[in-house]
Parts: structure tokens; C-alpha cells; sequence
């Protein structure tokens, strides 16, 4: 680290932000007086309070923030051996990001054309995926949730568990036995006589983008279940008795009621198939683009670690303003999409 | 009549999808050829599972795993349940800060949580001197578990909904000490919930390759060596492995289920 200051500022910083924080709630219980509640050690007795402090001090910042911000700062250094580091050469710079915008760390005359067209497909597709994702899902998850007997619930949801404990590598490898050029689909293709040349779905990204699909599917299942099943039936009952049509019924009670469910999913399923890594390594062809292996390859190709750092932060910015671009659209808060 | 029909014809549809590929790929790990084919079915052989146990890098790399699930446990099952107790007690004013920073490893993308976790730990072992910490075995376990902590936490978050604080005030007045009430009340009330965070805990470290590929550096897991054989080339051996961890798999779920049931009835 060139700079002493944001090595302080990244180590304390933190540190002092949760020192306002017990400050500002000792000067309220201060001001509470005897109404105030018994305080954290009071409350859970020296050993647990210790250990509450320990364990949550160590996750937050140590495992959680501190890596980030690391990482932040690391972003905004050039690639440097580690005996220069520290040294004069040492400085911030936008480099590795002008490398992602411009395809050079300092000519801006053209864009990185392969590199952001990789990352706006990646979005794209993403965002794709989990439209469709929420669609087949939907009427199994009102199924389950609304119309089937219990009993059918238990058989269905044992039949969802069990596919959902699997690998993504497997399921990626399975996906290439079936589109592989002499896989099982261009087998049944020209067994049928409805082809006559193999069709390179590895080539065409097909093979991905259903890979992805289904390795998320049942991520959307669950929160969409789970939001429907706490739906009154009465209600729908209600609006049928009314004379609602059934698409009414979806569109105007159960769908806004499913809101956090949907916005739970979708935010999941985007995120993990934007930072998809297994599926895009396996399935893809030699051109294939997918913004993912392109962070991987920073590091283990180019062996620019900044860089990839740099790459890895604009990944998270997008997922970031996925989170808050659903939170807007459907009004829910941030407690209701993680749980 | 109609919609029942369609209903029923979108349940078979739904989960051929979910399936097929999973039974195409079981086949393939029961038929000679070298190239994983379903059709023609040119003969039962049992040689790709044998091959599966003289393969030791994937051996090593399961053993591993196995290791790393075992400490992700050890880890993360604790931080989670303080993590949720503290998010029960915390300053009202920091709780929304507090819970995006928490949750913040569940919406983030496993490459960017490994990539962190690498480069904070190569400088900071080597500033204080641990450059022997600087493992995969060390790094995978810490950046696996930042991420399964919250899973954990929002176990134990649901679970201490239902709370009733009434029984630790009758424990208190009859002369209970804070930290017999934490021993004796509330880590029982939970053992359920520790239960499900220790299987989800153990089974997202097992089958986790985007933050492992990063944090584990040289080191290997199953999921790191079947990428690379995958990447390498397409072998029924794989297919094999394949049906080995679905085996596992329907075990395990099945057994869970069991004794969820009827630790938490209803």
C-alpha cells in the first residue's frame, strides 16, 4: 500500500464506525436513565457477550469488510512486483479500469470492444434468464402453494430438493452430454431426420444459456413458494366468487402479494448467473463471451491481479444495481429479499 | 378440464426438464463406450465407477472437501447464531446498517468473495509474518464461510422469531445466571436450527466451486479437480461420480426431511 493514510483508513475506519455507533447508544440509555434496558453484558452475562463480540467482530469485519475495501483500494493500483510495492511506482491510478473501458491502460482512442460487449451480454442474458426462470416457475409454485393437496406438496417438494443439492459442475457436464456435437440432441436431430449436419451448440452458446437456466431454476422455486403458501386462499376465492377472471386473480392478488417472493428470486438468480464461473467455462465455446471467465482469466492468465480486482468491483457494481433496481421496482426492502 | 390437462401436461414437461438431463447423464455412466453415449447402449460395465477410486487427484480433492466442509461447519454454524442474536439485541439505529453488512455475502457474486479474500490475506500474512496461513486450505475455509455465516444467520434469525423470552425471565427469577440460561434455554430452543445451518452449512462448502476456485490457490477440491477433468475433456467416469453424489444426495435429503420432521413437528 503506496499510501498510509488509506491503510489507516481502511483498518480504522471501520472500527471507528462502530465505535459511534456504541457511543451514540450509551449516551441514549445514559439519557433513559432508569427506564433503559439492562445493557449487552447485563443482558447476556460476560462469557455469551464476550463470545457475541468476538464471533460478530471477527465475521463483520475481518471475513466481511475489510476484504472489500481491500479490495477497493487494491483496484485503483497498477501490477507492480512485490518488491516495488510501496515504492515510488507505487500510486494511484485508473488504469485498470480505463484497461476495461478502452482495451489499453492508456490510449482512450477505442473502446474494449470484446470486454463490455462480454459484460452487456452477460447483464443482458442474465436479466433474460430470470424472466424465464420466474415464468416456468410460476404455475408450479402457485400449484404447490395454492391448489395441490398437502401430500402432493411433501412428494413435490422432495422431487425439487433432491436436483437442487447438485453440483453446477455436474449439472453443466450434463448439459454438454446432451449438447455436445455428438451428443444426445443432435443424435435424436438427425435420427429423426430433421438434420443432416451436426449443429454446434457449444458454439452457439445454446448449451449456455439453457445451462444456466436450469442451474437456477429451483433457486427461483423456493422464495416464489414460499411467498404465494402465505397467501389467504380465502381471498382468491373471494375475487373468483366475484366473478374475477383467473388472470385477474394472478395480476391483482396473488402476484403483488408474491412481490417479496419475486423480487427474493429474481435478485438471486441474477446475481448468480452473472457470476456464473462452472457453466461458462464448460459450456461455452472458444467464442463465447461471458463476463465471468473474463475476471478469471485476469488472474490466471494475464496474472494482473489489480485488474481482476478492478473487473471483479464492476461485476458487483452491476449486481449491486440489480439489488436496488428490484428494490424500486417492487417496493420492497432489503430484509425481504435476503432471508 | 381443460386446465387440468394443461396443468398436468406443464407438471410433465417441468420436470422432464428438471430430470432428463440428470437420467441422460446416469446412462451414460453405465455404458462402454469412451465418449459419454446413451445411444447405442453397446453394454452394462461397472468399470467407469472402479476407475472413479484409482483416480487420486479427485480422491485427494474429496478428502479435502470433506476437511474444508468439516471447518466451514466449525466456523460458520457459530458466527451465524452471533450474528443473529446480535442482530436481536443491536442499537436500533445501527440495525440497518448492521443487517446490509451481514447479508451483503448472500447477494454477492461467489467469484467477487473469493478474489477479496485472496488478495486481503496474501498482504496482510505477509505484513504480519503468517505467510505459512497463506493456504488454500486456510483461505477456502475463511472465504467459504463469510458467505455461509449469513445463510446460518437467517436460519437462526427465523427460528428465534418464535422465541418466547418469557421462559429465560422464569429461568432468571428462579435464580438462573445469564449464561445457564444461554446453555440451558436457549441453545436447546435452537438445536434445530443448528441442525439445518450445520447440513446447509457442510453441503453449500461441498458443492461450492466459485469462491473455492479462487481462495483454494494450488490446492485442490472435488469441485476444483472435476472442473478441470471436466474443461479437459468429457469422460463417463465423470457421469459416474454423477450418480454417486446423486446417491448421496437422495440419502441425505431423504434423511433430513425425516429428522426435521420430527424434531420440529408441524
Amino acid at each position: 500500500m503506496s499510501n498510509a493514510f488509506t491503510a489507516y483508513l481502511i483498518f480504522f475506519g471501520p472500527l471507528a464506525v462502530v465505535l459511534v455507533f456504541v457511543l451514540a447508544a450509551m449516551a441514549e440509555r445514559r439519557r433513559a436513565g432508569a427506564a433503559a434496558e439492562p445493557d449487552f453484558f447485563a443482558r447476556n452475562g460476560w462469557p455469551v457477550a464476550i463470545f457475541l463480540i468476538v464471533a460478530v467482530g471477527v465475521w463483520m469485519l475481518v471475513m466481511i469488510v475489510l476484504p472489500a475495501l481491500y479490495m477497493v483500494d487494491y483496484s485503483f493500483h497498477p501490477k507492480l512486483p512485490p518488491s516495488q510495492r510501496g515504492g515510488p511506482r507505487d500510486i494511484y491510478t485508473l488504469a485498470n479500469y480505463r484497461y476495461f473501458l478502452f482495451g489499453s491502460p492508456t490510449d482512450t482512442s477505442q473502446w474494449n470492444s470484446t470486454h463490455l460487449y462480454a459484460f452487456w451480454i452477460t447483464i443482458f442474458v442474465s436479466v433474460l434468464i430470470t424472466i424465464v426462470n420466474f415464468a416456468v416457475c410460476y404455475p408450479l409454485a402457485y400449484f404447490m402453494a395454492q391448489v395441490a393437496r398437502p401430500a402432493a406438496v411433501t412428494r413435490l417438494m422432495l422431487m425439487l430438493v433432491v436436483p437442487y443439492w447438485i453440483n453446477e459442475i455436474l449439472r453443466a457436464f450434463a448439459f454438454r452430454v446432451l449438447f455436445g456435437t455428438g451428443g444426445v440432441i443432435n443424435e435424436i436431430l438427425i435420427g429423426a431426420g430433421l438434420i443432416h449436419d451436426r449443429i454446434d451448440f457449444l458454439g452457439l452458446d445454446v448449451a449456455l444459456y439453457a445451462g444456466l437456466t436450469y442451474a437456477y431454476v429451483l433457486i427461483m422455486m423456493f422464495p416464489l413458494y414460499n411467498a404465494i403458501e402465505s397467501l389467504d386462499r380465502n381471498q382468491i376465492e373471494a375475487a373468483r366468487d366475484l366473478g374475477a377472471p383467473w388472470w385477474r386473480i394472478h395480476a391483482e392478488i396473488v402476484l403483488p402479494h408474491a412481490k417479496p417472493g419475486v423480487a427474493s428470486g429474481a435478485t438471486l438468480v441474477f446475481m448468480l448467473c452473472a457470476g456464473a464461473l462452472a457453466a461458462p467455462l464448460i459450456l461455452g465455446g472458444p467464442k463465447t463471451l461471458w463476463f465471468t471467465p473474463i475476471v478469471y482469466d485476469r488472474f490466471f492468465q494475464a496474472f494482473n491481479w489489480p485488474q481482476g480486482a478492478a473487473y471483479a468491483l464492476v461485476l458487483l457494481m452491476a449486481c449491486m444495481a440489480f439489488v436496488l433496481i428490484v428494490m424500486r421496482l417492487f417496493k420492497v426492502s432489503l430484509s425481504e429479499i435476503a432471508r | 378440464m381443460i386446465s387440468r390437462a394443461v396443468l398436468g401436461v406443464y407438471l410433465v414437461l417441468f420436470f422432464v426438464f428438471l430430470f432428463g438431463p440428470l437420467v441422460v447423464m446416469g446412462i451414460t455412466a453405465f455404458n462402454t463406450p469412451e465418449y459419454p453415449q446413451v445411444w447405442p447402449f453397446e453394454g452394462f460395465t461397472l468399470e467407469w465407477f472402479a476407475k472413479l477410486f484409482q483416480d487420486e487427484s479427485l480422491m485427494y480433492g474429496l478428502q479435502n472437501s470433506f476437511v474444508i466442509g468439516a471447518f466451514v461447519v466449525a466456523l460458520s454454524v457459530p458466527l451465524g447464531l452471533a450474528g443473529a442474536l446480535v442482530m436481536t439485541q443491536i442499537y436500533a439505529r445501527a440495525r440497518g446498517l448492521y443487517y446490509l453488512v451481514v447479508v451483503a455475502p448472500v447477494l454477492t457474486p461467489g467469484v467477487i468473495i473469493g478474489i477479496s479474500t485472496v488478495i486481503f490475506w496474501k498482504d496482510v500474512t505477509a505484513w504480519t509474518g503468517m505467510k505459512s496461513l497463506f493456504t488454500g486450505f486456510f483461505l477456502a475455509t475463511l472465504g467459504q464461510s463469510t458467505f455461509i455465516a449469513s445463510y446460518c444467520m437467517l436460519i437462526f434469525l427465523s427460528r428465534l422469531q418464535r422465541y418466547d423470552r418469557t421462559q429465560e425471565e422464569a429461568a432468571l427469577d428462579l435464580g438462573a445466571s445469564r449464561t445457564q440460561v444461554f446453555l440451558h434455554i436457549l441453545l436447546p430452543y435452537l438445536r434445530p436450527a443448528s441442525f439445518s445451518a450445520a447440513v446447509i452449512a457442510f453441503l453449500s462448502s461441498f458443492e461450492n466451486y466459485n469462491t473455492t476456485t479462487f481462495a483454494i490457490l494450488a490446492d485442490k477440491t472435488l469441485t476444483t479437480v472435476l472442473a478441470g477433468r471436466v474443461r479437459a475433456g468429457l469422460t463417463p467416469a465423470i457421469s459416474a461420480l454423477a450418480v454417486l453424489i446423486i446417491g448421496v444426495s437422495v440419502a441425505g435429503a431423504v434423511l433430513y426431511e425425516i429428522t426435521r420432521r420430527r424434531e420440529a413437528p408441524a
